[in-house]
């Protein structure tokens, strides 16, 4: 019997990226496997205490340098996105939006003073971000958005407008809202928790990343002082650059919920008996599992292809269009896969299987829906867009 | 205060480990090899000390080259500094002969406390701290389940027992050996972990440290193994069969085993 890593993919790895790696999949073993299955059941989870833990070891906008924050490699980022959400992808989550939207949202298009203002907390989990983009009639294309923000004479900005499926917006201290200014580009401002006019909704129901808090943020007339401004984001470009960021993330941590799966169905597969044999031991079962391992291990090739480009400073967003339509695409088939296998268990909590294959449901659908991430490939091979 | 935190690099307790044929040495090549889990604790408590008292916290291992893995581990939880005492002659060496180098490395450290696990997963002679406190002429403070140190560098350590705890004290220089009750190791930070490979690590030979290869490894053991077994497999235990006496069987049989 041998392990998952069909093709040696470990061989590719640092010595420090497997460190960062190890110390990952021992924190969510220790905090979060134990306990999330319960957490889904419940639809509710502790954010709070997770950031502040996730904090500690600096995986909080791992990837981003200064602010306290670590700098570490993208290699090392998508690593970890994989071994969380190995755990659970609404956990992922919580660190995607964190990291990857929010903090670079003020990281990259922030002014100094709100860079230290925010920055260090979110690091250390203290404070916790969300980014609001998606509108009730606005979701693929969020450049019609329907959000605006009104100049005061004073200088001041009123928003209004509401932002709906909004990771962390329910426990969020800082919501990084966009939304279109008088001279019809967009903008993004820094809007704290409780501000006079903003009120926040848990989106109860959900079927799929239960262990994650999702929300609507609706903004009536929100003041807020010119400072809140993010200077430096000028159009929607701004937004979508923080989306290939976390997209980025979710090539890695999809594959992390299918090795889950596949893990945990090797292990079933060899145990449970029908027939007198290990279900492992028909064919049928072991060309499912040897198409899922191939699949897994392909993506994890072309995650860390990715990673290693990132680094090196040569990722664009078409490459991540292509890993994130692949990696969720496959990742969801493998535990679809995997969840026949399991038989009636397949479709138990007690299990990860179903909770990993109702996870990526959404991943499929948020960072861009596979439809879209077509689309993205599709006029890098044509020239032509079909968006519209 | 200067710390020393001996540390040493273990086959995965988790994993089957075996002992090869030939010299009845641990297999650890192809072993999963771990920082012996006591020696977190160890660890940890050095940087707990170091951050409440200030100073350095220096990692002392003997091992074999990979050993130098498990010594980056440790590394990337915050220490200083580490010092790798590497050697072919060292193969096989013996808990005495262990000593002598590890005292021997430590005599050039010059230490005011040194810290250890209370026992390692695969020797479990639990004897190298008080060796290595002998050896050096200090104190040897062993089985930790709390560490304080006085505003005069006094040690008090509450000792624990089978019946409960002891409290000791002592003058550093000493050594402190604990248990992984003493407290909760931190998870290396990625900060840590980026730091480690830059953190100095010097490697010291026997030669460096003066001792003859005569006196260590197989060649030197004053005690060999001259025999080993595999642990026979465990045998099917008792079954009782409620037949409305079921409670009464099963109190008798945990009063014959003495639990209760
Ligand atoms: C759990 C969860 C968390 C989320 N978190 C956040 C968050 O933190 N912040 C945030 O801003 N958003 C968030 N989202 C929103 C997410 O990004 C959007 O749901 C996504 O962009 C799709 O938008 P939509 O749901 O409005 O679907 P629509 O845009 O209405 O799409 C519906 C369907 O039409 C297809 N479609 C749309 N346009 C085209 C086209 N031109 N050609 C072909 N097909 C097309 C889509 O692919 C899809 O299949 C989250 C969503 C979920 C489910
Ligand atoms: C199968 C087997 C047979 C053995 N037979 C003998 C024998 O016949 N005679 C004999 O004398 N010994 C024997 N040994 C013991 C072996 O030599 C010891 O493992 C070794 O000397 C260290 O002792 P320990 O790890 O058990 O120390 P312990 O006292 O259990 O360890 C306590 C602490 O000492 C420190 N420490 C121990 N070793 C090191 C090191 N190398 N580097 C840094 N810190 C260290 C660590 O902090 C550790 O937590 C045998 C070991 C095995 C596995």
């Amino acid at each position: 019997m041998g392990g998952l890593d069909l093709l040696d993919i470990d061989r590719l790895l640092t010595d420090e990226e497997r460190d960062v790696r190890a110390v990952v999949a021992k924190l969510v073993g220790d905090e979060v496997r134990p306990q999330v299955a319960q957490w889904y059941e419940d639809g509710r989870f502790p954010a709070r205490e997770l950031a502040r833990e996730f904090g500690k070891l600096g995986l909080l906008g791992m990837h981003l340098t200064g602010y306290g924050c670590a700098g570490a490699s993208a290699v090392a980022y998508g690593l970890a996105c994989l071994e969380l959400e190995a755990a659970d992808s609404g956990v992922r989550s919580l660190v995607s939006v964190q990291g990857s939207l929010a903090m670079y949202a003020i990281w990259r298009y922030g002014s100094e003073e709100q860079k230290r203002q925010w920055l260090p907390r979110m690091a250390t989990g203290e404070a916790i971000g969300c980014f609001g983009l998606t509108e009730p009639d606005h979701g693929s294309d969020p450049g019609s958005m329907a959000t605006r923000a009104v100049p005061e004479p004073g200088g001041d900005w009123r928003l209004t407008g509401s932002k709906l499926w909004i990771t962390n917006a329910p426990v969020a201290d800082v919501a990084v809202v966009w939304a279109r200014v008088p001279d019809g580009g967009i903008a993004g401002f820094l809007v704290p928790a409780g501000a006079p006019g903003m009120a926040v909704r848990e989106i109860r129901y959900k079927l799929s990343l239960r262990a994650s808090s999702t929300g609507e943020v609706v903004l009536d007339e929100v003041r807020v002082p010119a400072a809140a401004r993010l200077p430096e984001a000028n159009g929607l470009k701004a937004p979508l650059s923080c989306l290939t960021e976390a997209r980025y993330g979710i090539v890695w941590g999809a594959l992390g919920a299918a090795r889950d799966c596949l893990a945990a169905t090797v292990d079933y597969a060899r145990t449970r008996t029908q027939f007198g044999r290990p279900i492992g031991a028909f064919q049928l079962t072991q060309a499912k599992l040897a198409d899922a391992a191939l699949e897994l291990a392909k993506g994890q090739l072309l995650a860390l292809h990715l990673g290693r480009a990132a680094d090196a400073g040569r990722l664009t967003p078409v490459m991540v269009s292509a890993g994130k339509l692949n990696n969720v695409r496959e990742a969801i088939a493998i535990a679809r896969q995997c969840r026949t296998i399991l038989g009636a268990n397949g479709i138990s909590g007690e299990y990860p299987v179903m909770r990993h294959a109702n996870n990526l449901e959404s991943v499929l659908t948020y960072e861009g829906t596979s439809e879209i991430h077509q689309l993205v490939v599709g006029q890098h091979l044509t020239g032509e867009s079909a968006f519209a | 205060m200067k710390t020393v935190v001996l540390v040493k690099q273990v086959p995965d307790s988790g994993a089957e480990r075996r002992l090869r044929d030939a010299d009845h040495t641990i297999e650890r090549e192809s072993a999963d090899n771990l920082i012996n889990e006591m020696d977190d604790y160890a660890i940890e408590e050095a940087l707990r000390l170091q951050e409440a008292h200030g100073g350095e916290v220096t990692i002392l291992t003997m091992g074999p080259t990979q050993a130098a893995e498990s010594i980056r581990k440790a590394l990337s939880m915050g220490p200083d500094q580490a010092v790798h005492v590497l050697d072919d002659a060292l193969a096989g060496s013996c808990a005495v002969a262990t000593s002598a180098v590890l005292a021997a490395a430590l005599r050039t450290l010059s230490p005011d406390l040194v810290l250890s696990g209370a026992e390692s997963t695969d020797g479990r002679v639990q004897a190298m701290p008080h060796m290595v406190a002998e050896r050096l002429g200090i104190a040897a403070l062993t089985g930790a389940r709390k560490l304080t140190v006085g505003g005069d560098g006094t040690l008090t350590v509450e000792r624990q027992t089978d019946e409960g705890y002891e409290v000791v004290t002592a003058a550093t220089p000493a050594v402190v050996s604990v248990w992984d009750t003493i407290n909760e190791p931190r998870y290396p930070s990625f900060k840590g972990i980026m730091a480690a490979k830059k953190k100095p690590v010097s490697v010291l030979s026997l030669a460096d440290l003066g001792i003859d290869p005569g006196e260590v490894g197989t060649a030197g053991a004053t005690s060999a193994v001259v025999s080993h077994q595999e642990r026979p497999a465990r045998s099917a235990g008792q079954k009782i069969i409620d037949q409305g006496d079921g409670g009464v069987k099963l109190v008798e049989f945990l009063a014959s085993e003495k639990f209760v």
